[in-house]
């Protein structure tokens, strides 16, 4: 399944559930992109999921909060075309709210 | 207008994400437009909105960053942060876009019983 | 609400401010003033030339106030100061003169 998250990691549990919870892959969107930053407490979270999931991280958004250049290492970066191929590969996905 | 207050925005909400932090900046300006004594305090995700290199093109919104520039025209040089905010997101104060002061969680508390208004966003 | 001029439509709000920032050019300003009843000379285009420059550079319409000041620091205290500006634009030199600036109405402008 593809997990996509648009809230901050600082600011509410919403990437801590869909980590708990499933597996597949994670698509970090909006504020949810803080959680692709190096250097933060949320960095420990993302690369212990890695065995688990894919994670990326939607570009615009990264480079809108001036993060582009501090994306943790193993998230990948994508577009919004690549947003469109990632729900089009997952044969189901949840927005987490 | 003759009475001057001390007002004290508390921001709390990363920018973009939601409108609260461009909401706050625009009553922030206004206040001061209205010589009012203005402080900004910026905790927890609110640190976010000061992180500088904001290239908002790709998502079609107005920057902030260099909206920042404009606040010492308007008279507003008090800009608090929490350093333990910015610390738990990989922050320090090099990264943000203008200069403020990093207090601790308890100083700013302080200020804060100071204040005749408090404004949270 | 809207604006006609020379066969181009221009997307305004319901008090003559320009929608799109990119819109804007001399024509329209020109138009703007007429509507607003101001002449535009060498002076006027100055302070629209500067709260240009003041968008772009803070993407903000400023107060009158900070606009003064601003004003004062760049082209000289005998310009910084509102009974010029007033004189320029009768009703209100952010409010009037951001609408022939093609910028939103004024951050602080009740």
């Amino acid at each position: 399944m593809l997990h996509i998250i648009n809230k901050s990691p600082y600011d509410r549990p919403a990437l801590d559930s869909a980590l708990n919870t499933g597996e597949g892959a994670i698509l970090l969107i909006e504020d949810g992109v803080y959680a692709a930053a190096k250097g933060g407490a949320a960095e420990a979270k993302i690369k212990a999921a890695q065995g688990k999931f894919k994670v990326y991280a939607l570009q615009a958004d990264l480079e809108a909060r001036g993060l582009a250049d501090r994306v943790t290492d193993g998230v990948t970066a994508v577009d919004y075309g690549g947003f469109v191929d990632l729900v089009a590969e997952y044969k189901t996905n949840q927005s987490w709210l | 207008m003759s009475t001057t207050k001390q007002f004290m925005f508390v921001n709390r909400k990363a920018p973009y994400g939601t409108i609260y932090a461009w909401e706050a900046l625009e009553v922030v300006l206004i206040a001061a437009a209205f010589e009012q004594d203005v402080s900004l305090a910026f905790l927890d995700d609110g640190v976010f909105q000061l992180k500088k290199g904001h290239q908002t093109k790709g998502i079609e919104v107005k920057a902030f960053e260099k909206t920042w520039g404009a606040l010492e025209d308007y008279d507003i040089t008090k800009l608090y942060v929490d350093g333990d905010s910015l610390k738990e997101r990989g922050l320090t104060a090099d990264d943000l876009a203008i200069p403020v002061e990093v207090l601790s969680r308890a100083e700013i508390g302080k200020l804060m019983e100071e204040q005749d208004v408090l404004l949270s966003f | 609400m809207g604006i006609e001029l020379n066969g181009k439509s221009y997307e305004t709000d319901e008090e003559g401010y320009l929608i799109n920032l990119g819109d804007w050019n001399e024509e329209i300003a020109a138009y703007l003033a007429q509507q607003e009843g101001v002449n535009m000379t060498e002076q006027h285009w100055e302070v629209i030339n500067f709260l240009r420059d003041y968008y772009n550079e803070f993407q903000i319409a400023p107060a009158v106030r900070v606009l003064t000041k601003a004003i004062g620091k760049k082209l000289g205290p005998e310009k910084g100061n509102s009974q010029y500006l007033y004189e320029l634009f009768p009703y209100g030199p952010a409010k009037q003169a951001c609408k022939i600036a093609g910028l939103p109405k004024p951050t602080g402008c009740v």
